[in-house]
């Protein structure tokens, strides 16, 4: 039974979304049913969570093959917070889609693709199999791409294009660097891989393979040459896929980098120099693409780019302090993205439009609104103590303590360039008035709507601003399990002994 | 043999990429078929090829003995095969369904999302 609580957080998702097909062209069943599979989602996340934080790793052979000849499904720490995570965002999304998304959306499948990409997501965060976790990134782009599409509207198909070729592509690398891995060492466990890799002895070749996984995993995440698919498809969608990809697919791609580069491959010097100037170049790019931005959700699509930065940065440090660093703040901008793209959906039905120039004096208006959605905009800076500042102290510490002073100086030039943008939007939105907007006269506005199409919106970003909040003034609790997360990740032995059933002498 | 597939590889993933970056949809299409395909052969040659050793074991051994063809690559390249399938399906509804909405072909046409006004 607790053996088997590893792939739960997969199946649960798989059953929700066949049970979905059978309520085709049915929408309002459908809606409870997405709410109630995704609330059955987090307890299993959190007990799973529970499992792994009290015994350590957990792992789980499918279909007993033993360890490195079938596919191992490992839980450790890192894989566990990020599915409790991704379940709490896809609660907070399956209730805000219930009136973001129009029925004829949900007609064609919109609720069922959604559970399928959350248990791709769980896959790709739970697999300790190298090919099974390209699988699984299959799994997850196929239903972006029908979520990215439904609806048709001519916008979307033409960021389709866009986020499919370059999708695509991504995974042909990711495919290419399999093959080459294969290849040099007959294996595709990531625990066996860990212990054949530094055996090898042309070590050149094992870096260069790396940045072939670098690039494959750097397309999905949106880091500097390859990022451009990102700001052209994430406004194209209703605000409730945005926020869904905002928050989570990018993630996918740091977490890919984040378990092949201290598992597989540990970080040669001249990868260590490519992924910081790398990340230096995310974050510049990132935050001069969000600052000359009009519309609201191309400005937090840019936002997403620029923080990957945050990341990446910390990793290319590979240091403990580094790696605590990155999981906090991708723990943080989890949270923070979700809650973003769907107070942009909000603004959208308060102002009709999503560019700027059409909307203002939001605070006068819907004055306990902007108090909600300024703590989000608030801890995206990292205005102590909102979550985004407690990252911050560990990437700046290890920067400062790895004598890398060029990386201190872009994180804290996007921490200002961040704080630009956000004093940009809230000017904008917040406070500048406007005269009245000339009302669209086919377009249901905000206030026209009732009381529970209005909870509909506001309840789900009341419950990520309340995680944010939890984060911010409880963050000793997240840096506990990041510090466990850092020590896992730095000593692969631990993930080594859970795959072979090895039992460990002394717990962690 | 390997020779002959290591430069088939080559000129798959050069043609692969060089129809992607040709201006029309359709190419772009025909450019990613191309390129999987490429990736496929590149799993069947990294697995290594071995001629004539089917991985059995023959009724009079207990074990595996010598050289034999991994099985491996092969049940790579058939998940592969069937995901790119899958994929290329979708891939040729979508540019149908982009000719349809947005009336062009051409790709350098497709700038209305990069839009920043």
């Amino acid at each position: 039974m607790s053996e088997h609580l590893t792939i739960y957080p997969i199946i649960i998702h798989l059953l929700i979304a066949i049970l979905l097909l059978f309520f085709w062209m049915k929408p309002k069943i459908q809606r409870y049913i997405s709410i109630f599979g995704s609330a059955l989602g987090i307890v299993i996340a959190v007990l799973l969570f529970q499992c792994v934080w009290d015994d350590g790793i957990q792992s789980i052979q499918l279909g007993n093959w033993e360890a490195p000849f079938g596919i191992s499904m490992v839980a450790d720490t890192l894989a566990v917070s990020l599915i409790v995570l991704t379940n709490i965002v896809a609660f907070a999304l399956s209730i805000y889609s219930t009136k973001n998304m129009v029925s004829s959306r949900v007609k064609f499948g919109y609720y069922s693709i959604f559970h399928f990409l959350i248990m791709g997501l769980s896959g790709a965060f739970l697999t300790g199999d190298l090919f099974n976790l390209y699988v699984w990134f299959e799994v997850i782009i196929i239903s972006s791409f029908v979520l990215l599409t439904i609806g048709g509207r001519k916008i979307q198909i033409e960021g389709a294009v866009k986020y499919f070729t370059l999708n695509m592509i991504s995974s042909i690398i990711f495919l290419t660097g399999i093959a080459m891995v294969y290849g040099v060492t007959g294996s595709l466990n990531m625990a066996e891989l860990s212990r054949i890799i530094p055996e090898i002895e042309n070590q050149g070749l094992i870096q260069t393979i790396s940045l072939v996984f670098f690039i494959g995993f750097g397309v999905k995440s949106g880091v500097f040459p390859l990022y451009f698919w990102l700001p052209a498809s994430y406004h194209t969608p209703p605000t409730a896929v945005s926020a869904l990809f905002a928050g989570l697919l990018t993630k996918v791609g740091i977490y890919a980098m984040l378990r092949v580069f201290t598992l597989i491959f540990p970080l040669g010097e001249v990868n260590q120099i490519i992924l910081m100037v790398i990340a230096g170049l995310t974050m510049f790019f990132g935050g001069i693409g969000a600052l000359v931005q009009k519309d609201i959700l191309r400005l937090f699509s840019y936002l997403i780019i620029c923080h990957i930065g945050f990341m990446v940065g910390g990793l290319s440090l590979f240091t403990e302090v580094a790696i605590v660093g990155a999981v906090m703040y991708m723990f943080h901008d989890i949270i923070v993205k979700a809650t973003l793209f769907m107070l942009g959906g909000v603004m959208l039905r308060i102002f009709g439009s999503t560019k700027m120039r059409d909307m203002g004096g939001l605070m006068d208006n819907y004055p306990k609104l902007s108090v909600l959605f300024a703590i989000p905009l608030f801890a995206l800076v990292g205005i102590p103590p909102l979550s985004g500042f407690w990252p911050k102290i560990s990437l700046f510490s290890a920067s400062y303590s790895a004598g890398e002073m060029a990386m201190l100086v872009m994180f804290i030039f996007t921490s200002l360039i961040t704080l630009i943008i956000i004093a940009k939007v809230w000017n904008k939105t917040f406070s500048e008035k406007v005269d009245i907007i000339e009302r669209k006269p086919d377009f249901k506005y905000f206030e026209d709507f009732s009381w529970s199409e209005k909870a509909a919106y506001i309840v789900p970003i009341a419950l990520l601003v309340g995680v944010t909040l939890y984060y911010s003034f409880f963050a000793e609790h997240f840096q506990l399990v990041a510090e466990r997360i850092g020590e896992e990740l730095m000593n692969t032995e631990h993930y080594y002994n859970a795959v072979f059933g090895i039992k460990e002498v002394t717990k962690l | 043999m390997e020779i002959l597939l290591a430069i088939m590889t080559g000129v798959l993933y050069a043609a692969g990429i060089y129809m992607i970056l040709r201006r029309s949809l359709v190419k772009l299409i025909i450019g990613i078929v191309i390129l999987g395909n490429g990736v496929n052969l590149l799993i069947f040659l990294m697995g290594g090829l071995v001629k004539g050793r089917p991985p059995l074991i023959s009724e009079d051994e207990k074990i595996l003995e010598g050289l034999y063809a991994d099985p491996v690559p092969q049940a790579l390249i058939l998940t592969a095969i069937v995901i790119s399938f899958g994929l290329q399906s979708f891939a040729i509804v979508l540019i149908k369904r982009a000719y349809k909405v947005l009336k062009t072909d051409d790709i350098d046409t497709m700038n209305k999302t990069d839009d920043i006004t």
